[in-house]
């Protein structure tokens, strides 16, 4: 069981929490202009990294608010949490 | 190859089984190979069969990181079925269905396949509907698939709890008779044996660590064991998929995430059948031992943790014990856990790559045993044509820049 550090309410249970995916994923600014190919990169392909991996997550059963996540895939290691629209902190960023 | 039999069992038993011939050699690794596979799983093993076998292309090494089937084929729960919504699915588990039901004999290796029936039960309207679709597009398709009552439900399995007050009401399920399971080893080591009696090199303990390319083509891969040649590589690593693909700069649609699996103590037989239920998200079979065997969805998060988190065990149990309450006095005996590799469609990729010689087989997430030989029939075909055969063609890469996507969320929603 994954204990998460919520940046608003602290240390909870994993089963208050969701799971958003890879962070850091930027939504085209021109959508009308993307080629397929870039279309298939922005909504298909994930780096899906063993190792260390930021993510989104969501406390849908407490603050309801989400935040970043960088775990470490292969031991479920949590090893930062950190705001929406924030980047990596300086320990986490590949 | 000396072929099993009744006589060889006889023969051997006389010397009380000292001298059986080992199932297949274990060489050094060549200096080269025309096709490298790598993953020393069930589709792995399959597709050097098939590539010997249908293509006379004999010059093949699987190399395998751990030991043969040790990673989801050995894993998994082993339910058999062909009840995909889309043709294309359809077609595909199909062949590899009709393939299975004659595999004991052509590989001479029990697998043990047992066509004991799958039912997949429907706990509300919106289920319900969505079963009587699927069972009708199966029908045409020319699949086995019926449409079971509640009180038919109740006869064929007494033990589940079909009464309306139920915490998940059961109103009616598709049965595939034909469905089943069979013996997740057996096939691998079938597979193996035969695929190195013609001539392929298995090679175990043996961990690929890069992929070799020269003006955008492969040319052979690195590994623990030194570097090996190839003309071709074909990758069939499962939720290792992304990994080795990014070893030649290959971006995938693919996601991996752990899929837990649980026996009980052993009983006497009291289940003949597959249940499977999408909406409670659990599903139940009795291993030929006496376990039941059961089985949950994906931990939500990616990870590559061969365990599996803790609330997705008891989620689990309570939909077993709600629609079994008899087996809430079993004890749970041993849970494990695989790394699926998941697509956003629910359906495999098995296709060419924008590198020469780089094949790709993966993407079959909860539900690849069932697709083993299929996979390998087509991967072999593939392969060696450097052309997919018709019954892959619409699962290649490409689905994902064009949107042909072949959504079988339904049909494949929980891990089976
Ligand atoms: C708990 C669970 C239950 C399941 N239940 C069912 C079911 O009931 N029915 C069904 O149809 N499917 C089921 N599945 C899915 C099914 O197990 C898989 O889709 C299928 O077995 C995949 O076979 P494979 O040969 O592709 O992969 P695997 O058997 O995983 O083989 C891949 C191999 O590649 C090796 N490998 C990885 N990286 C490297 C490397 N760098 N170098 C060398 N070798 C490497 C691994 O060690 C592994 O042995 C289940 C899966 C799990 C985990
Ligand atoms: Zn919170």
């Amino acid at each position: 069981m994954l204990i998460i550090d919520c940046p608003y309410c602290g240390k909870r249970d994993e089963a208050e929490f969701h799971y958003g995916g890879e962070a850091h994923i930027v939504r085209p600014e021109n959508p009308s202009e993307l080629s397929d190919e870039a279309w298939a990169e922005y909504l298909f392909m994930r780096s899906n990294t063993k190792g260390r991996f930021l993510e989104r997550w969501v406390h849908s059963e407490g603050c309801r608010r989400w935040f970043n996540m960088a775990r470490n895939t292969a031991n479920n290691e949590v090893e930062a949490v950190y705001l929406m629209g924030e980047t990596p902190p300086k320990e986490v960023s590949k | 190859m000396k072929r099993y039999s009744i006589f060889s069992l006889v023969r051997n038993a006389v010397s009380h089984h000292k001298d059986w011939p080992k199932a297949w050699r274990s060489p050094d690794p060549k200096a080269e190979y025309d096709v490298v596979i790598v993953g020393g799983g069930g589709h792995g093993l399959a597709t050097a069969y098939y590539l010997a076998k249908n293509h006379g292309i004999t010059n093949v090494a699987v190399i395998e990181k751990g030991w043969l089937g040790g990673g989801n084929t050995g894993r998994n729960t082993t339910i058999i079925r062909s009840n995909y919504l889309w043709d294309e699915s359809a077609h595909l588990y199909e062949h590899s269905l009709k393939l299975y039901e004659g595999l004991s004999q052509e590989l001479n290796y029990n697998i043990m396949l047992s066509q004991r029936g799958v039912l997949n039960l429907a706990h509300n309207q919106h289920d319900l509907r969505e079963l009587s679709r699927r069972i009708s597009a199966n029908r045409l398709n020319g699949i086995d698939s019926e449409f079971l009552t509640p009180a038919d439900i109740k006869n064929m399995v007494p033990l589940m709890d079909v009464s309306p007050e139920a915490r998940y009401p059961v109103m009616g399920a598709s049965l595939q008779k034909r469905g089943g399971v069979a013996r997740h080893d057996a096939v691998a080591w079938g597979y193996a044996r035969a695929a190195d009696d013609r001539g392929v090199d298995i090679i175990q303990q043996c961990e690929v660590t890069g992929i070799l390319r020269e003006g955008g083509a492969v040319t052979g891969v690195e590994t623990t064991r030194g570097t090996i040649k190839a003309k071709k590589v074909a990758l069939a690593v499962a939720g290792h998929t992304s990994m080795l693909a990014q070893m030649a700069d290959v971006r995938l649609p693919i996601t991996s995430h752990p899929l837990q699996a649980m026996v009980s103590e052993p009983v006497k037989p009291a289940l003949d059948c597959v249940v499977m239920s999408n909406a409670v998200h659990g599903y139940i079979s009795q291993s030929d031992r006496g376990e039941m065997v059961m089985g949950a969805g994906i931990d939500t998060m990616t990870g590559y943790t061969q365990r599996g988190a803790l609330p997705v065990v008891e989620e689990l149990q309570r939909a077993i014990v709600c629609l079994f309450p008899s087996f809430s006095r079993l004890r749970l005996m041993r849970q494990w856990g695989g790394i699926v590799d998941t697509c956003p469609d629910a359906s495999p990729i098995v296709s060419k790559t924008p590198v020469g010689g780089l094949y790709v087989n993966g993407g079959w997430g909860t539900g690849g045993f069932k697709a083993t030989p299929g996979s390998g029939w087509v991967y072999a075909h593939t392969i060696a044509r450097d052309e997919a055969h018709e019954l892959n063609a619409p699962f290649a890469l490409e689905r994902f820049t064009t949107g042909a996507l072949i959504d079988e969320h339904g049909a494949a929603a929980v891990a089976h």
